[in-house]
């Protein structure tokens, strides 16, 4: 039964958590992609970035001796993402936007968010140099306990405060995401855009209106996740190393430019990650007992070890593209 | 004072040239309709109202102002309403949602307007909570034309909305198209059935090679031998 509960707590708890994160990027990227048409390579730094932005406000918060219920980085979450949904703006408006009234082709645009990633990453080493930082130094990390009521149970169903915090946020998102899309004059008009940009325009709609709330919307998000996973984890300048791949994974495995498709393709990759470094070893063990003599046991039975997780959203990738080219969610994106 | 007025225009898409002069004016009380063979540059001319490409020589007057090489989301809260002729619904998006999408430089309450689209093709009412792009060719040009009405136009154009349809839905195509016009709103169509189009235009233009060969009343250009012999198959 312990190892049950242990198997919870990594895989399934793990897996959500890992999960959302990666939602999150890859509603960016997906909703990027169907409205500008181009593979936004710094999406993952801009998680980065978005990170950093909250551990900034963070500190500023701790510096004047506030103190909250809630752990501080959440409480700084959403000013948070307002600056960095304005830096997205900005970026667009200082890189990206220039190219595409040229012209620029999806390639171009994909360079230059190459080049965006590596003016992100220069930026924050240069402000906050190489090294690891925890947004809890200053305050406990709370670890939640739930004991199950189960004979033969002693371990308890165990997650921290910032994990518990992070599944809500993420289900509110994805709900208020939602109703943008379906209810609202601006998200319908977005869909409206990624469906047929011409016709959009012809339409009357606002194309460069649409462009901006996507940069908000997607820069916003892209706060959430990196602030969550440095709550989660801890925050470095390379953050997103681990999690470009992964983020684009998602998206692609949902079908690019479908935000419903990013979010399954999200967890999708996440369940996938945790299970794949999980030591199925310890769910063996109990019956070490009637397994018969020459059949031992490993001590790990993991299917990736876990420096080698990447791997994971690699193989998915890999696979779908060549199985399932347009995403196994839904068909090809118009 | 005419409700649209190209006056020799000429536009391309960058290279060459391709109107070289096109000379076209519309009343709010016509039915303009555009024939010529293909790659006359007849959906060239709509676009070219509509500031989808560049105008380079000429003007575009609409009720007096000059809208040449304006935007769209300036024309259409204006009065202008344009379907394509191809990819002209969103088809991953319910027929509703399509109608809403052509109110959308719209403030005000749009639910009379809305009313008035589903009386004028039932067929939508019925499918309205279904993806348009699940519907039929017929059942696609009724969303795309009330797309385009949903804004309230005083011109509204159209690229052979009876491409490729059955002949029962052309003529209910052409029906809604004389009633809209009945209605007060000005119509400048493309269409490649030209005889069963001219019948009820009160202007034609003929296009050949990016500039107007004939122009005069749907029945003048019926009766002429010259166009019938060349550009309505003898
Ligand atoms: N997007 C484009 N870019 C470059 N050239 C174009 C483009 N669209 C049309 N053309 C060219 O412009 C010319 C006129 O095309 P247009 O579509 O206006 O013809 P049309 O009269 O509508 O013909 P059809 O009856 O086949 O619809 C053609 O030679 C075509 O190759
Ligand atoms: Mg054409």
């Amino acid at each position: 039964m312990n190892d049950l509960i242990f198997f919870f707590n990594q895989v399934m708890i793990g897996g959500v958590v890992l999960g959302s994160i990666y939602a999150l990027g890859a509603v960016g990227i997906t909703l990027i992609f169907g409205i500008l048409r181009f593979a936004h390579f710094a999406h993952g730094d801009m998680m980065t970035m978005g990170g950093f932005v909250a551990f900034v406000l963070a500190t500023l918060v701790a510096g004047m001796g506030l103190a909250f219920p809630l752990p501080t980085g959440f409480i700084v979450l959403p000013f948070a993402m307002v600056i960095a949904a304005g830096i997205a703006l900005g970026i667009d408006k200082g890189f990206y936007a220039p190219l595409r009234a040229r012209g620029a082709r999806p390639v171009t645009l994909l360079i230059a968010s190459i080049g965006v990633t590596m003016m992100i990453q220069g930026l924050i080493r240069l402000f906050f140099g190489t090294s690891t930082r925890s947004f809890f130094d200053t305050e406990p990390k709370t670890l939640i306990r739930i004991d199950v009521p189960i004979e033969g149970a002693t371990r308890p169903i165990s997650f921290t405060e910032p994990q518990l915090l992070l599944v809500i946020l993420t289900l509110i998102a994805v709900v208020a995401l939602h109703f943008f899309l379906t209810r609202s004059r601006l998200g319908k008009g977005m869909r409206a855009m990624a469906d047929n940009p011409d016709l959009a325009k012809v339409s009357g709609i606002n194309t460069k209106q649409v462009v901006r709330v996507t940069w908000i919307i997607a820069g916003g998000l892209a706060c959430m996740a990196g602030t969550m996973l440095a709550l989660d984890v801890s925050l470095k300048p390379d953050l997103a190393f681990n999690i470009v791949l992964p983020i684009f994974a998602a998206a692609i495995v949902g079908g690019l430019g479908h935000a419903y498709g990013a979010i399954a393709g999200g967890f999708l990759l996440g369940f996938a990650e945790t299970m794949a470094v999980f030591n199925w070893a310890v769910l063996l063990r109990p019956f070490r007992d009637n397994l018969p003599e020459w059949l031992e046991i490993p001590s790990s039975l993991a299917l990736v070890q876990s420096e080698y997780k990447l791997t994971v959203a690699f193989i998915i990738l890999v696979v779908v593209l060549l199985v399932r080219p347009t995403g196994i969610f839904k068909g090809a994106s118009t | 004072m005419s409700l649209v007025e190209l006056k020799d225009i000429k536009a391309g898409y960058g290279g060459a040239p391709i109107l070289n002069g096109v000379n076209i004016a519309i009343d709010a009380s016509d039915i303009g309709v555009i024939v010529g063979p293909n790659g006359a540059g007849k959906s060239t001319t709509l676009k070219a109202i509509f500031g989808l490409l560049t105008v380079t020589d000429g003007s575009v007057t609409f009720a007096g102002q000059d809208i040449t090489n304006s935007e769209a989301d300036r024309l259409v809260p204006m009065g202008l309403s344009f379907i394509p002729q191809e990819h002209n619904v969103f088809t991953s998006m319910t027929v509703h949602e399509n109608l809403e999408m052509g109110a959308f430089v719209r403030r005000d309450d749009i639910s009379d307007t809305l009313d008035e689209v589903y009386e004028m093709f039932p067929d939508l009412k019925a499918k309205r909570r279904q993806n348009a792009g699940e519907l039929s060719g017929g059942q696609r040009q009724m969303v795309a034309m009330g797309r385009a009405l949903m804004s309230k136009p005083k011109l509204l154009m159209l690229d052979e909305p009876s491409a490729g349809l059955s002949p029962r839905y052309m003529i209910e195509i052409f029906e809604q198209v004389v009633k809209i016009n009945r209605a007060g709103v000005g119509i400048l169509m493309v269409e490649q059935n030209a005889r069963q189009a001219l019948a009820f235009a009160t202007k034609g233009f003929v296009l050949a090679n990016g500039q107007n060969r004939f122009t005069g009343t749907g029945q003048e250009l019926l009766d002429d031998p010259d166009v019938a012999k060349s550009f309505l198959g003898g």
